[in-house]
């Protein structure tokens, strides 16, 4: 059995827009402040995960050029918004295999004003020429369905409303009310405001039933991790091993085939085998969990995790939701950030802002949205394509 | 009679217009488009196979914003034809959830993208409610 691997500093910059930051400003805020978080420095770090989407290539090396160039392996990934998760994964797995006690993970996107995320074009011609695997003649989003995302998306939600029954425009919006409430706890959060079910029912339609306060936020941010082995934790001062978090379990799948799932993306079994897979790493179950954040991309989709984390009985996861149980208040809160949906989505910082979040909740330090006497949680992310990371988190013992 | 050509190579119009799947002939996976080799089971040799025109709705989104020129608002959905899950717009309905239901029987119909400069058809699909 591989050694524990601990997060011994971790940091989130505020979500929002950031004009004058560049990805690596961003990126830099983020290392820094995990590294003075973790009492370490660059030198100290000895593999490195970086991840960026849309920003220069080689962004690992870029950053390292303004914070610490100390020859260290870089591991620039992709893995759309997944990209933070893996980042983090290229670092944990390298303490596990031994070749690294001290790792660094930083994820950072600049997504203010992109807009809408689409999909394929086709370059234009005045004759019908085919291209392309299916030999199509003309870009094919918005002529065999739809490659946004909120659409994608929706009908993810719609699919298990069919499948199991009970789901209703209201519902989904209902999901978004309880994740707009949350955010108004979350100084770092893109919006914090609240917002009453009509006015997100009657917000502008997006992609039906995702209306745009349903959506993920576009933002800019980063945020990073700082791990170390066990072995490494017990040479640290007790202060740093009391804030100290365990990485309980570290999962990355992606998606199996399955009948359909190149026509609609299928992001339930990846899912599924991640929190699985975690469990068993962890030794704990869903019941154990004190906070969840998992990846709402749009309200549509909180739904279908609900079950695919084993939160709920297979089919239930709109009487679990309504039972109130994952408001704040409740028995498993979920994204109690705010998620996506209000504290925002730069998409390879996420995977990274979902474990701070709850690493924040297990030292005890995320301040009035503290849910009190936390001490497991789990951190969910998904990237269309499709890749599933599931961190569960266990505060130190005292 | 002018000349057409299918928006997709899975679409075929002679006769009456229907969907042609690659089956792999080792576990039967249906896909549509060019293949490498079978996800599910690794099979490197596939059949082509008509997909039923008919199914069920089993996921659906009104698009109301989507990317420049595309026009909106447009169903797009999931249609179950027998087992074979189909990627398409809904069509020849009003794009609104009182026309648009879950679970709602449909049929393949063909819509045309207009000619182009040498005077060919382009013909897309969609599927449109059975009544």
């Amino acid at each position: 059995m591989a050694e524990n691997v601990w997060i011994l500093g971790i940091h989130m910059t505020k979500f929002g827009k950031h004009p004058t930051l560049d990805v690596v400003d961003l990126g830099a805020e983020a290392a820094r402040g995990a590294l003075k978080d973790a009492g370490l420095r660059m030198r100290d770090v000895q593999v490195f995960g970086a991840g960026n989407l849309r920003g220069p290539g080689g962004f690992g090396q870029l950053l390292q050029k303004q914070i610490g160039q100390t020859g260290i392996p870089v591991f620039n990934v992709a893995n759309a918004c997944a990209t933070g998760a893996t980042a983090l994964r290229v670092a944990v797995m390298a303490i596990k295999a031994g070749e690294a006690d001290v790792g660094l993970a930083v994820g950072v996107e600049k997504l203010s004003g992109v807009g809408l995320l689409t999909g394929n074009e086709q370059a234009k011609s005045d004759t019908w020429t085919p291209a392309g695997r299916v030999g199509a003649v003309a870009a094919l989003d918005g002529r065999v369905g739809t490659d946004t995302m909120p659409g994608v998306f929706a009908q993810i939600g719609m699919e298990y409303g069919h499948r199991y029954g009970g789901t209703s425009f209201e519902l989904f919006a209902r999901i978004a009310e309880k994740n707009h409430a949350h955010s108004t706890l979350n100084p770092l959060a893109t919006y914090q405001k609240r917002f009453t079910v009509e006015q997100i029912m009657n917000d502008v339609m997006i992609a039906y039933p995702n209306t745009r306060s349903m959506c993920s936020a576009n933002c800019d941010g980063a945020a990073a991790a700082v791990v170390v082995s066990e072995r490494k934790l017990r040479t640290l001062s007790l202060e740093q091993q009391r804030r100290a978090v365990k990485i309980s379990a570290s999962v990355l799948t992606s998606d199996p085939w399955s009948e359909g799932c190149q026509v609609l993306p299928d992001i339930n079994t990846l899912t599924r085998a991640a929190a699985d897979q975690a469990y068993e790493q962890a030794g704990i179950g869903p019941d154990d969990l004190d906070l969840v954040e998992l990846h709402d991309c749009f309200a549509t989709a909180e739904l279908v995790h609900y079950d695919n984390l084993r939160l709920c009985e297979p089919g239930g996861a709109v009487d679990f939701f309504n039972s109130g149980v994952t408001w704040r208040d409740g028995k498993k809160p979920v994204n109690v950030s705010g998620g996506l949906e209000s504290k925002g989505h730069p998409i390879s910082a996420t995977g990274i802002a979902n474990i701070w979040e709850v690493a924040t909740h297990l030292r005890g330090e995320a301040g009035d949205r503290q849910i009190d006497g936390a001490r497991v949680g789990l951190a969910h992310v998904i990237g269309l394509g499709s890749a599933c990371g599931v961190h569960i988190l266990e505060k130190a013992a005292a | 009679m002018s000349e057409k050509v299918p928006l997709v190579d899975y679409l075929v119009l002679d006769g009456a217009p229907h969907l042609v799947a690659q089956e792999c002939v080792e576990c039967g996976a249906r896909y549509f488009g060019r293949r490498n080799a079978c996800a599910s089971c690794e099979g490197s040799e596939f059949r082509p196979v008509d997909v039923p025109v008919e199914g069920e709705l089993r996921a659906f989104t009104i698009v109301s914003h989507a990317a420049a020129g595309i026009p909106v608002p447009f169903v797009a959905g999931l249609v179950d034809c027998g087992g074979t899950s189909v990627r398409a717009n809904i069509v020849n309905t009003p794009p609104d959830p009182e026309h648009v239901r879950l679970g709602m029987k449909v049929r393949l119909a063909t819509t045309s993208l207009g000619e182009d400069s040498k005077g060919v058809e382009a013909v897309g699909f969609g599927f449109e409610p059975v009544s």
